[in-house]
C-alpha cells in the first residue's frame, strides 16, 4: 500500500493511497502527483537507512511520497 | 500552494543539468561543495577571524607603546577585537530556529496546536529512535551525512566537521513557509538534505565557520545538548 501526502498548513494531508487490489488507484495517486508538481512541488521518498530519493515519477512500489515545498537559502 | 518564484538566471545553452535536487539545480553558477571547498571556505573564515583580531589588537598596543595613558582607549580595542568575533560567531548559532525555542514558529500570533502535533509526529516517523528523543529535548533533528553531523532546525542547519571541533552555520529556509506548522518546516529541510547533501550545502548559504565554542553561545540553551551529541557523533566518524 503507498501513500503520497503532502507537508502544507493542516501538518500534512493524505491525496491518494494506491495498492494492488484497488483497481484505478496508482492512476488516480499519479493524476494527484503530477498536479501537485505542477504547482510547484518537489516529490522525496524517504528511505528506510536515513535517505531520501528525488523522485519526479510515482514509484509504485514506494510505501510513503512526501511532496514538499522547494528550499532557498536564508 | 501560492507560489513565488524568484528570477534566476537561466543556464546557457549546453549546461548539463545537475541531479539532486531541482532548487540546486537551478543555481547552475553556484560552484559545487565538497571537502575541498569545505575545508577552504573554513580556512577563509578563520584567516577573517584572525584579521579582524589583529585588526583591533594592533591599534591597542601601538597606543600603549606610544603611553600608558592611551589605557582606556587601547582597552576599548581590545575588547571590539573580543566581542566583534563574538557577535558574529553568535549570529552563525542564532541562524538556527530549534522547535519551542522562542523565535519557533510554534510560538507565532496564531499557532494551531493539531497542525504542530500532526507534523511533529511525522518528523518522528522521519527520524530514528535516538534522534526523536533529540528532537524532543532540543527540537533539532539529527542528520549524519558525507560532509559531517547536521542538526537541522525550522530555519538553518549547523554542520559538525569530522572530529567535532569546527561547526559551520548555515542559513537555509522553506521558501515559502509562512503557513506551515513547525515541526514540517524542519521535516522539509531534513528531506531535502537527506536527498541530496551536496545540493542543500549549495542551496544554503554558508553564514559562519569556527569553532564550536563559539557557535555554542550563539544557541538556544535548550538547543546546546544537540550540538554536543553532534559533536560527539562527529569525533566518533
Amino acid at each position: 500500500m503507498g501513500r503520497l501526502i503532502r507537508l502544507d498548513r493542516t501538518g500534512h494531508t493524505t491525496l491518494a493511497e494506491w495498492g494492488a487490489e484497488e483497481a484505478g488507484s496508482h492512476e488516480a495517486a499519479v493524476a494527484a502527483f503530477r498536479r501537485e508538481l505542477d504547482a510547484g512541488m518537489l516529490a522525496s521518498v524517504p528511505n528506510a537507512d536515513g535517505s531520501a530519493e528525488v523522485v519526479r515519477e510515482l514509484p509504485v512500489d514506494s510505501e510513503l511520497v512526501v511532496l514538499r515545498r522547494p528550499i532557498a537559502g536564508g | 500552494m501560492t507560489q513565488t518564484r524568484t528570477w534566476k538566471p537561466p543556464a546557457p545553452a549546453g549546461t548539463p543539468r545537475r541531479p539532486g535536487l531541482d532548487e540546486a539545480a537551478a543555481l547552475w553558477w553556484r560552484r559545487e561543495v565538497t571537502h575541498e571547498t569545505l575545508r577552504r571556505d573554513g580556512r577563509r573564515w578563520t584567516a577573517w577571524t584572525v584579521a579582524l583580531v589583529v585588526a583591533f589588537t594592533a591599534p591597542g598596543v601601538g597606543l600603549l607603546l606610544l603611553s600608558l595613558w592611551t589605557l582606556p582607549v587601547a582597552l576599548g580595542c581590545f575588547a571590539h577585537a573580543w566581542i566583534v568575533p563574538g557577535l558574529q560567531a553568535r549570529r552563525g548559532g542564532r541562524s538556527v530556529v530549534s522547535l519551542r525555542s522562542e523565535r519557533s514558529a510554534a510560538r507565532g500570533d496564531r499557532p494551531d496546536p493539531v497542525a504542530e502535533g500532526v507534523a511533529l509526529g511525522l518528523l518522528g516517523d522521519l527520524v530514528g529512535h535516538r534522534e526523536r528523543e533529540l528532537v524532543r529535548r532540543c527540537g533539532l533533528a539529527m542528520h549524519r551525512g558525507r560532509f559531517g553531523v547536521w542538526l537541522v532546525g525550522e530555519r538553518g542547519a549547523l554542520m559538525v566537521r569530522r572530529g567535532g571541533r569546527r561547526v559551520d552555520c548555515w542559513c537555509v529556509r522553506v521558501a515559502e513557509s509562512g503557513d506551515l506548522p513547525a515541526g514540517d518546516r524542519v521535516a522539509h529541510l531534513l528531506l531535502a538534505l537527506r536527498e541530496d547533501e551536496a545540493g542543500f550545502a549549495m542551496v544554503a548559504n554558508l553564514g559562519f565557520s569556527g569553532a564550536a565554542w563559539r557557535v555554542r553561545r550563539g544557541l538556544a540553551q535548550s538547543a546546546r545538548p544537540a550540538l554536543e551529541m553532534a559533536r560527539a557523533a562527529a569525533r566518533d566518524r
